[in-house]
C-alpha cells in the first residue's frame, strides 16, 4: 500500500494484552507464539528495519486496574519518558529513520496530576504526534475518563496529530473528536466482523423534514437502518447480528443505499447462510461491508467538521446508542 | 471466494449440493433459484448428495431409506432420500428429458488408480462422443490431464480449495506446504510464472506469516489454487485445439514428477492405452 502512511503501534488491539510484564528496562508485546519481551536496543533495531512513517515510542502502558496504585501510575509515567529519551537518542542518528516520525506517549493513568505531568514533559521533546495511551478497554462513557481526555489534549500544541487507541464505537468517537483527539485505530469493524455483525447505523446527515417525522413516528422506511436489529441476546448498539433467524429468508441487502460490494452483490439470506455453514466467505463479505461502513462514517465526520454540522451528526448517532 | 471473484477467474461453472437440501427447494424458488441465491450467472451443477453422504458422514446416518442429516442451521433432522434428492433438483430445472451430457460418478472415492483408470476409459468408450462428459469428483493435476487423454471434459473436485484451507498450495511441481518453516524467509511468489493477484502481490514468506494471525491467508492461496487449476485446464485446451496434447502431457509428466522413473505406473499405463508414450 504505498499510497498510504504506515504507524506501528506497539500492541494489536484486537487482543488481549495481559499486565504485569513490563519492567524498567523491556517491555513486553503478544505474538503468535506468545510473550516476546522487548529491550530497548531490539526494539529500536526492529523500528529501523521496518521504516514505518510514524511508530509509537516504546512506552510502559499496559492496562492498569481501576484503583492502581499512584505509585505504580507514577512508574508508568518516568518509564515512559525514559523510554522516549533512549529511542531519540537512537534515532536522531540514524540514517534509516531520517523521514520517520516518532510519536510521544502520555500515559498517567487516571490520576489528572501524572497525566499532565506526562503530558508537559513529553511535549518538550522532539516528537511528531501524540498518543494518549490507557483509554482503551472499559466504556468510556465515564466523566473522569473525559475530562483527563480534555485536560491532556489543553496541553498539546495546535499542529501535531493527537492520536488515541482502542476507542471505536462511534459515539466514543465522537467524544474524543470533540475533545480534540485526530487519529483512531480501525479495529472496530474487525472485531464486529468476527462476531458475525455488520455495522448498520446511519451517519448521513441528510434526512429531508419529512422522513424524520415518519421516523420519529416510528413508522418510516428507514427503521432498518435506524435501529439496531437481531434482539436476541447480547445486543452491541450500531450493529446487527446477522445469524438470527429472521435473516433467513430476507433477499435485501446488507444495509439499504450502502454502496459496497456485499450490498450491491449479495443478500441478508446469502450471508446468513454462509455465516451459519461456518463459510470463509462470511467473514470476507463482511469486512469489506463493514470497513466501507466505517470509512464513510470517518468521511461524514470530516464533512460536518468542516461545514460545522458536528452537532447534528453527535445527534443522530447518539440517538443510535440503544 | 465471492462469485464475483470466481467469475473473474474465469470458471465457467460451479458447484454446488450442500446448500441445496438444507435450504429447502421453497427457500430457493423464492431467491429466483440457486442463481438468484448466490448471485451466480454461469452454469451450476448440482450434485446428487452422494459425496456428501461420505464427507459428512459424522452429520449422518445412513438408513434403507436414505441419508439422515443433522442440519447446521438448527439442528433438525432432514432425511435426504432418493426421491428428495430428484425432487429437489427437479425444482431447480436442471435435467432436461433430452440429456445435454452425462455424468461419470462413483470413481472418486479413493479408490485405486489401476482400478480408476480403466473404469473411466469403459465409461467414456460407450458414451456418444458429440456429447459432454463430466467426471465427478476428479480434481489432482495428473488425473486431469490423464482423464482428458481418456476422453473426459468437465470435472469438479473440492481438492484445490480444501488444500488451500490446510495452507498447501499448487505448483506445476507439486504443491507447497506454506506453514512449514522454510517459507519463513522465503520471498518468492508461489509460482513466479502464475499471473493471479496472489502471485502478483504477495511473497511466500508475507502469506507463511500470515497464517498465524489471519484467516485471508487461506483466501489468497484459494485464489491461486483456483487459478493454477484454470490455467492447466486451458493449456490442455490450447494444446488439443494446436493439435499438440500427447506433446502437452509429456511436459506436464517431466515438470511434475522430473524423470520417467518417477512417473506413477498407473498414468503411464492409461496413457499408453491412448497412444500416448512417456518417455
Amino acid at each position: 500500500m504505498p499510497d498510504s502512511v504506515l504507524y506501528c503501534s506497539l500492541h494489536d488491539p484486537a487482543s488481549p494484552c495481559p499486565s504485569g510484564y513490563n519492567t524498567n528496562k523491556t517491555v513486553s508485546v503478544w505474538g503468535g507464539g506468545g510473550r516476546i519481551e522487548i529491550t530497548l536496543s531490539k526494539f529500536m533495531a526492529i523500528q529501523q528495519a521496518f521504516r514505518a512513517d510514524w511508530y509509537q515510542s516504546m512506552a510502559d502502558g499496559e492496562p492498569l486496574p481501576p484503583g492502581a496504585s499512584r505509585k505504580r501510575i507514577k512508574k508508568s509515567v518516568d518509564r515512559t519518558l525514559g523510554f522516549l529519551d533512549d529511542c531519540l537518542k537512537v534515532h536522531q542518528n540514524s540514517e534509516a529513520l531520517k523521514n520517520t516520525e516518532i510519536i510521544g506517549v502520555i500515559e498517567g493513568g487516571d490520576i489528572l496530576e501524572e497525566r499532565l505531568r506526562s503530558v508537559r514533559e513529553t511535549v518538550k521533546r522532539p516528537v511528531g504526534g501524540f498518543l494518549l495511551d490507557g483509554f482503551q478497554g472499559d466504556s468510556l462513557h465515564d466523566d473522569p475518563k473525559l475530562n483527563l481526555i480534555s485536560s491532556v489534549i489543553g496541553e498539546l500544541p495546535e499542529d501535531k496529530p493527537r492520536l488515541i487507541h482502542g476507542i471505536g464505537k462511534p459515539d466514543e468517537v465522537l467524544e474524543c473528536i470533540s475533545r480534540g483527539v485526530d487519529l483512531f485505530e480501525g479495529f472496530f469493524p474487525y472485531l464486529m466482523t468476527e462476531q458475525g455483525r455488520a455495522l448498520t447505523f446511519n451517519f448521513k446527515d441528510n434526512i429531508d423534514p419529512e422522513t424524520e417525522v415518519l421516523e420519529r413516528n416510528g413508522c418510516g422506511d428507514n427503521e432498518i437502518s435506524n435501529k439496531p436489529l437481531g434482539n436476541e441476546g447480547k445486543m452491541i448498539p450500531f450493529t446487527t447480528d446477522l445469524r438470527s433467524e429472521q435473516f433467513r429468508g430476507d433477499f435485501t441487502p446488507l444495509l439499504e443505499g450502502c454502496s459496497c460490494f456485499c450490498c450491491k452483490s449479495h443478500t441478508r439470506a446469502y450471508l446468513y447462510h454462509l455465516l451459519v455453514t461456518n463459510e470463509l466467505l462470511a467473514g470476507v463479505l463482511l469486512m469489506i461491508h463493514n470497513l466501507h461502513h466505517y470509512f464513510g462514517f470517518f468521511q461524514s465526520i470530516r464533512d460536518a467538521l468542516r461545514d460545522g454540522k458536528m452537532q447534528q451528526l453527535t445527534e443522530l448517532i447518539t440517538k443510535q446508542k440503544f | 471466494m465471492s462469485p464475483y471473484q470466481v467469475e473473474q477467474s474465469t470458471v465457467d461453472s460451479t458447484n454446488s449440493c450442500f446448500p441445496l437440501s438444507l435450504q429447502g427447494p421453497d427457500l430457493i424458488k423464492k431467491a429466483n433459484g440457486l442463481h438468484g441465491f448466490m448471485n451466480w450467472k454461469r452454469a451450476l451443477l448440482t450434485d446428487s448428495g452422494g459425496f456428501q453422504m461420505v464427507s459428512l458422514v459424522e452429520l449422518a446416518e445412513v438408513t434403507e431409506e436414505g441419508v439422515r442429516f443433522r442440519s447446521p442451521y438448527d439442528g433438525k433432522e432432514i432425511l435426504l432420500s432418493p426421491e428428495k434428492s430428484i425432487e429437489i433438483q427437479n425444482a431447480l430445472e436442471m435435467i432436461k428429458r433430452d440429456v445435454s451430457g452425462f455424468a461419470i460418478g462413483g470413481l472418486s472415492g479413493g479408490e485405486e488408480k489401476d482400478h480408476f483408470w480403466r473404469m473411466v476409459k469403459l465409461s467414456t468408450e460407450y458414451l456418444p462422443p458429440e456429447k459432454p462428459r463430466y467426471l465427478m469428483g476428479v480434481g489432482y493435476a495428473t488425473d486431469l490431464v490423464v482423464c482428458v487423454a481418456l476422453g473426459c471434459d468437465m470435472f469438479d473436485c473440492v481438492f484445490p480449495t480444501r488444500t488451500a484451507r490446510f495452507g498447501s498450495a499448487l505448483v506445476p511441481w507439486g504443491s507447497l506446504q506454506l506453514k512449514h518453516r522454510q517459507y519463513a524467509k522465503d520471498f518468492e511468489p508461489i509460482d513466479e510464472d502464475c499471473e493471479c493477484p496472489t502471485c502478483k502481490r504477495y511473497t511466500r514468506a508475507y502469506l507463511h506469516a500470515l497464517f498465524r494471525s489471519d484467516t485471508a491467508a487461506l483466501h489468497h492461496i484459494t485464489i491461486h489454487n483456483i487459478a493454477y487449476q484454470l490455467n492447466l485446464m486451458r493449456f490442455i485446451r490450447e494444446s488439443i485445439q494446436q493439435e499438440k496434447f500427447p506433446a502437452f502431457v509429456q511436459q506436464f509428466m517431466k515438470r511434475m514428477y522430473g524423470s520417467v522413473e518417477q512417473y506413477p505406473r498407473w498414468a503411464i499405463e492409461a496413457l499408453s492405452t491412448v497412444n500416448i508414450k512417456l518417455e
